[in-house]
């Protein structure tokens, strides 16, 4: 049963549709990351989630209680929502120490003294800040101001966890480890997570499902393996992980690349409902493409970088640019060398 | 002629050593890129050649014409050596221009006005700014102001150009683009350039040859981009290099075993006598399977990160990295979750001596 | 080695040498001579005659009154100034923007003009607004007597509180509103975060407002000047004048003022200690990054009175009294009702054209102003550089030595130099306008070396560097880089200096000699001789001088930004 529940939302700004009828369904324990570009829409459905602004149109439940809805002119505000939430410059306040901080929520919450201290306690310890409880958060690194604002959000031991681009005001090595220091949290406490970023690695690495937005429009929901795998439209092939395209003419026979036609058989089955159209855009990972000396797709080697772990080429392919990176145990052509490409797994979508 | 020689010179500030007695010869027409990790002293190398520093022992020639000397006090100063500098932060004056900002060296010189607006424009064209040149910095993007100064330390056609890493704030994309680039333009106008970065996945790509230099100023390794990565000095060039798992192994008579543990070294024997050793390898070395021969894990952690996964594996007790191209897991059912047994066979395996391990912690 | 030997003494340490130099005269000395000349009696130090001066009743009185009235001031600023600040940025209220803009204006009111103002529309016998009820409205007395305590609490606070109004509503706007967001997905009302979260952050910047008003009003002369001398209220600044001028410069009247000079200087001293402490601790970094902005609190009911308020108080605080000095500057006589027959342009005429006295001020306000200014930019620039750019030892001494007149108020500054230059070291400057430069110089070198600090440290090490590696000598990169760059902030600088030397009082009441009068002089002084029309027709004047000037500023400033 799904615990959090989107219909139909929508957000307007004057002539711009921000939100356009969002539909989620998140389940109880699972962690969502919703993934764009700024300006998507992204953190428009978070803040309507948290009860900062009010949709218009459609409703959001959570837990089966209806929190807001246009019909109805209900709109629950964020200070009863009961959520956790951690926000991207952390929002730790200054003024109070690492354990006001954590306790602030319990004690507006007026509960007695004693439990105040225990929960607040628990949430230090499972965040590692127990020695730092009574110091000033502006003594700490911003990896931990932003484990202050976990506890804090944790301290209410909520149901539903809502985290907005927490990691990106982060150094890069410390991101990693933060998001799993998240991932256990999650598994420990067992809340649903919605998580807004625009970094793909990091919800790929996150979250159960991704919900990829595009201008306020939902592109595709699924787990990274299928986001990754099967992407549905060209955004979002694009968007998630390394890509590069080439337009293909599409006939019976096969596919012409740069004024060359290539039969199918040997590499590719031809996509169904494209080959009406008689032209294509052939999608494929930079990691995903192999050279091969017979019966490849016809380049020549424009740039060949040594990176250590990888090599990175740039094949010019007619009057397109392919990039191809392989491992540095695998021997490839040099800069200026006819090549051929075999697709390993290549995608297919209207050429636009 | 425009090699750089770099003789026995020292340098320290507020009674803190940052460089002594180094000692580096840059060729004629290289690329070379000085790489270490942040504080280490290469951009004070940097500086002391580009003039801005003076040395407190030592001596620095540039083209065979000595710039400095501590012992004779020879000081040659900055705007007299010839060279062009790009750094870190762009530089590029707020108040002048485009045109402006990359004619002044010419100006300075003396150029004839048909000529300085020549050579200017065709610097402009080289760093890809056609019909921006009359557009004031602040209408620019990052990665077109670092173009400027590139066009702007190139215009006068120095013989040597100091690149203090001018990549570091742009995007991935652009720095990707950018050190194409510069690579082109340094083939193209044969000079020689000393890049000085932290970033080793660009002093890969850039360098004709890498200097490594550790945190105290000394130099560990100095060669072409596959040496430093297929056989690493010692494993703090290893190590800074990319990402670096290591297996503590030992020998016991003729047989060798994990740590301190029962299970045997599976692969590539080591090449160094040594009875306490350290196998060093990179994620992608690692092979995985689920049966077969190897060395025995258990999956701790496994992350999707899209064209690859990225696994952390225990094995006897030490826990190691690996990365696997995920299509290959998808096709031979190598995805693996956590608490899942696996074998893992390593490909190739760079031996050191175990007291490396000393400061790890698992 | 040699070359590090080279530059032992070389270009840097001769600035740096000058530098100290003038600071110390123009600085250094005047103060010192103060500190000696109270403490320092026949040849030795004497603490106890610097006690009986304390004791006696009119130098404690003043005392007293100098700390009743600015902590009056400060209250009541303070609590206008955060009430207006969180008005127009929390609130819905309309016309925000144009209101924000609107409180800033009292700013450019000097104090003792809309002292007079207010002089002469709420003194006892003779204001306008008194005369009014009891002419009409038949009251028995005064509506309100704008010679007391509560008058001269009332009027600095009218043009002093926008000092905490700019802090505050700086603070509450720039404040991240995500940390108000958290507190409400925390549980809290709007009421609880405005109690624990948003007050407490803005403290400090409604401390370092306060602690600016209370310093201003402490070292101000004007307004209790012109209103406490009916009812013999005196503060500091005032005694200081009284024993300066009224004694003719007896050894024991200026004994008394320099006691005075360096009660003051300590207590200003002791508040900008206090400032420091309070934005160097609580100053917290709050400053928002992605662009969603604060809840406002809706005012519903209140909108529209809460907008008439805001209208009722600039029109209380600005427009009356501007509109008071203008047609009190066109009567033929004061007192007169203000009837198209009573009012005529011949003040303004013989001002501007025809009297020596008024024309004579103006011209020495506006060549003071424009030299002060033009020397302490220079000045600032070379001193700046050697602070902000040279690596010399004692840097130290040169940014103490420029920052110490910030912290001495504009009395002590008079009164030090009247004490340095009358002949002590062979100069006479007294009752000449040199020794009004002088001060000014004094006062203003701060604000120069401010200015010029901050634009030098937006030219950073690198441009220079470039321009070094593109072949350019120091000379030629300081010609080419520097000093274009620098411009702006010199600019800057020297109007953050001709404007308030162009109207101020408070240091050219204590110097000034009957050809050496400034615009505020006069004013003042025209006040004091009962020559009411003229004094409000000069000031009338000296506004308009005041509002082209400011809006000269904004043009220029505005213009270089753009560029």
């Amino acid at each position: 049963m799904a615990y959090i529940e989107l219909r139909q939302v929508t957000k307007r700004f004057g002539s711009v549709t921000a939100v356009d009828r969002l539909d989620l369904e998140i389940a109880k324990g699972e962690c969502v990351a919703m993934l764009g570009p700024s300006g998507c829409g992204k953190t428009t459905t978070l803040r309507m989630v948290a009860g900062f602004d009010d949709l218009d149109d459609g409703e959001i439940r959570v837990g089966g209680k209806l929190l807001s809805s246009k019909r109805e002119n209900l709109y629950l505000p964020p200070e009863n929502r009961n959520f956790g939430m951690v926000f991207q410059a952390f929002a730790v306040w200054p003024h109070l120490s690492v354990f006001e901080n954590v306790a602030f929520p319990l004690r507006v919450r007026k509960l007695p003294r004693a439990e105040i201290g225990a929960r607040t306690e628990e949430a230090l310890k499972h965040t590692n800040l127990l020695s730092a409880a009574n110091g000033s958060p502006d003594d700490l690194s911003g990896g931990g101001k932003q484990r202050v604002a976990l506890a804090r959000a944790l301290a209410i031991r909520p149901d539903v966890m809502l985290l907005d681009e927490p990691l990106s005001s982060l150094d890069p090595h410390f991101r990693e480890e933060m998001r799993f220091e998240i991932k256990d949290l999650q598994h420990r406490f067992g809340f649903s997570i919605l998580y807004v970023t625009h970094d793909q690695s990091e919800a790929m690495a996150l979250s159960d499902r991704i919900l990829v937005m595009r201008a306020g429009v939902v592109q595709q929901i699924g787990t990274p393996l299928e986001v990754y795998g099967s992407p549905e439209n060209r955004f979002v092939f694009e968007f998630i992980g390394l890509s590069c395209f080439l337009h293909s003419g599409l006939t019976e026979s096969g596919m012409q690349i740069a004024g060359i036609t290539y039969p199918w058989p040997n590499s590719i089955a031809p996509p169904p409902g494209l080959l009406a159209n008689g032209t294509g855009l052939l999608a494929a990972r930079p990691t995903e493409i192999n050279f091969v000396s017979e019966h490849g797709i016809r380049g020549k080697v424009l740039r060949k970088a040594y990176l250590g772990e990888t090599i990175d080429y740039r094949i010019r392919v007619g009057d397109a640019e392919v990039r191809v990176q392989k491992t540095r145990h695998v021997p490839g052509p040099a800069v200026g060398d006819n090549c051929g490409l075999e697709f390993a797994c290549p995608h297919w979508y209207p050429a636009d | 002629m425009a090699n750089v020689r770099i003789e026995g010179v020292a340098k320290q500030y507020a009674g803190r050593k940052i460089l002594s007695g180094l000692s580096l010869e840059l060729n004629d027409g290289e690329c070379f890129t000085l790489l270490g990790p942040s504080g280490c002293g290469k951009t004070v190398l940097l500086r002391l050649i580009a003039g801005f520093e003076t040395p407190d022992s030592g001596s620095i020639a540039i083209g065979g014409e000595v710039v400095a000397n501590a012992a004779t006090g020879h000081m040659l100063p900055p705007d007299k050596r010839g060279l062009g500098v790009v750094f870190q932060d762009y530089a590029v004056w707020p108040h002048m221009n485009v045109f402006d900002n990359i004619s002044y060296p010419l100006k300075l010189a003396g150029t004839a006005a048909k000529s300085l607006r020549e050579r200017t424009l065709r610097a402009v064209d080289l760093v890809g700014l056609s019909g921006l040149d009359a557009r004031l910095p602040s209408q620019l993007s990052g990665g077109q102001q670092q173009r400027v100064a590139l066009a702007r330390a190139l215009v006068s056609e120095p013989r040597l150009l100091l690149l203090d890493e001018p990549l570091n704030n742009l995007d991935a994309n652009l720095r990707e683009e950018m050190r194409f680039e510069i690579k082109a333009l340094q083939r193209q106008l044969g000079i020689t350039i000393l890049y000085v970065t932290h970033d080793q996945e660009i002093a890969l790509a850039i360098a004709d040859r890498i200097a490594v230099m550790d945190a105290n100023g000394a130099l560990r390794q100095i060669g072409v981009p596959e040496a430093l990565y297929e056989k690493p000095a010692d494993d703090f060039v290893f190590r800074f290099l990319g990402i670096a798992s290591f297996l503590p192994v030992r020998r016991d008579g003729e047989a060798l075993y994990i740590g301190g543990s029962s299970a045997k070294w599976v692969g590539q024997a080591p090449d160094i006598p040594d009875a306490r050793l350290a196998a060093g390898f990179r994620p992608s070395d690692v092979m995985l399977a689920r049966g077969g021969e190897g060395l025995p894990g258990i999956v701790r952690r496994a992350s999707f990160l899209g064209a690859q996964v990225d696994y952390l594996i225990d094995i006897a007790g030490t826990l190691i990295r690996a990365a696997l191209p995920s299509h290959e897991c998808l096709a031979r059912n190598l995805l693996f979750v956590e608490g899942d047994h696996c074998l893992a066979r390593i490909a190739s395996v760079q031996w050191f001596a175990g007291d490396i391990l000393a400061a790890e912690k698992v | 080695m040699n070359a590090r030997a080279q530059s032992r003494f070389g270009t840097p340490e001769l600035l740096f040498g000058l530098s100290v130099a003038v600071l110390v005269i123009v600085v250094g000395v005047p103060m010192l001579l103060i500190f000696f000349n109270a403490f320092w009696v026949d040849g030795h130090f004497n603490v106890a005659d610097v006690i009986t001066v304390l004791r006696h009743p009119e130098t404690y009185k003043a005392l007293l009154n100098s700390l009743i009235l600015s902590v009056g001031v400060t209250i009541t600023g303070t609590i206008v100034g955060t009430f207006f600040a969180w008005l127009v940025t929390r609130t819905d209220l309309p016309f925000k923007k144009t209101m924000k803009l609107l409180f800033l204006v009292p700013f450019m009111l000097p104090a003792f003009i809309g002292a007079l103002a207010w002089k002469m529309l709420l003194s006892p016998r003779a204001g306008y607004i008194n005369r009014v009820f009891m002419d009409v409205f038949g009251f028995d007395g005064p509506v309100f007597n704008i010679y007391t305590y509560a008058g001269i609490i009332l009027v600095e606070t009218m043009y002093l509180f926008p000092f905490v109004f700019i802090q505050v509503s700086g603070a509450l706007e720039r404040m991240d509103p995500t940390l108000e967001e958290s507190a409400r997905i925390s549980g809290a009302d709007l009421f609880t975060i405005t109690r624990k979260i948003t007050i407490p952050l803005v403290m400090p910047s409604i401390l370092s407002g306060s602690l600016l008003i209370m310093l201003y009003s402490m070292a101000h002369f004007g307004t209790v000047a012109v209103l406490g001398v009916e009812t013999g209220i005196y503060n500091i600044p005032t005694l200081i004048y009284e024993k300066i001028h009224q004694s003719a410069g007896s050894f024991a009247s200026i004994r008394t003022a320099t006691v005075l000079a360096t009660v003051l200087v300590i207590t200003a001293a002791l508040i900008l200690w206090l400032q420091n402490r309070i934005l160097s601790k609580g100053r917290y970094q709050i400053i928002a990054g992605k662009s969603f902005r604060p809840t406002e609190l809706k005012l519903r009911g209140l909108r529209i009175p809460l907008l008439l308020l805001c209208i009722a108080y600039i029109g209380f605080t600005i427009v009356l009294p501007t509109t008071t000095i203008f047609l009190v500057g066109g009567l033929k006589t004061y007192g007169l009702p203000f009837t198209a027959e009573n009012m005529t342009w011949s003040n303004y005429n013989h001002i501007l054209f025809e009297w020596d006295l008024t024309r004579g001020a103006i011209w020495n306000s506006i060549s003071l102003g424009l030299s002060a200014a033009l020397i302490t930019m220079f000045a600032g620039v070379v001193i700046s550089y050697v602070i902000v750019k040279m690596k010399v030892r004692g840097k130290g001494i040169l940014e103490f030595l420029g920052m110490l007149p910030f912290s001495v108020p504009g009395s002590v500054i008079a009164l030090g130099v009247i004490l340095a230059w009358s002949g002590k070291f062979g100069i006479n400057l007294y009752n000449t306008v040199w020794i009004i430069l002088v001060a000014y110089i004094a006062r203003y070198m701060a604000f120069s070396l401010k200015a010029n600090s901050a634009a030098l440290e937006q030219v950073h090490d690198s441009l220079v560097e470039a321009a070094r590696a593109s072949g350019a000598t120091m000379a030629q990169a300081l010609r080419d880089i520097v000093v274009p760059l620098v411009r702006p902030g010199m600019v800057a600088a020297f109007f953050l200096i001709f404007l308030p030397a162009l109207r101020e009082l408070t240091v050219s009441v204590l110097l000034y000699g009957p050809t050496t009068r400034t615009i505020g002089v006069a004013i003042y002084t025209l006040n004091e001789d009962g020559e009411t029309v003229y004094s409000a027709a000069l000031a009338g004047i000296a506004l308009i001088i005041i509002v082209l000037g400011e809006l000269l500023i904004k043009r220029l400033v505005s213009g270089k930004n753009g560029a």
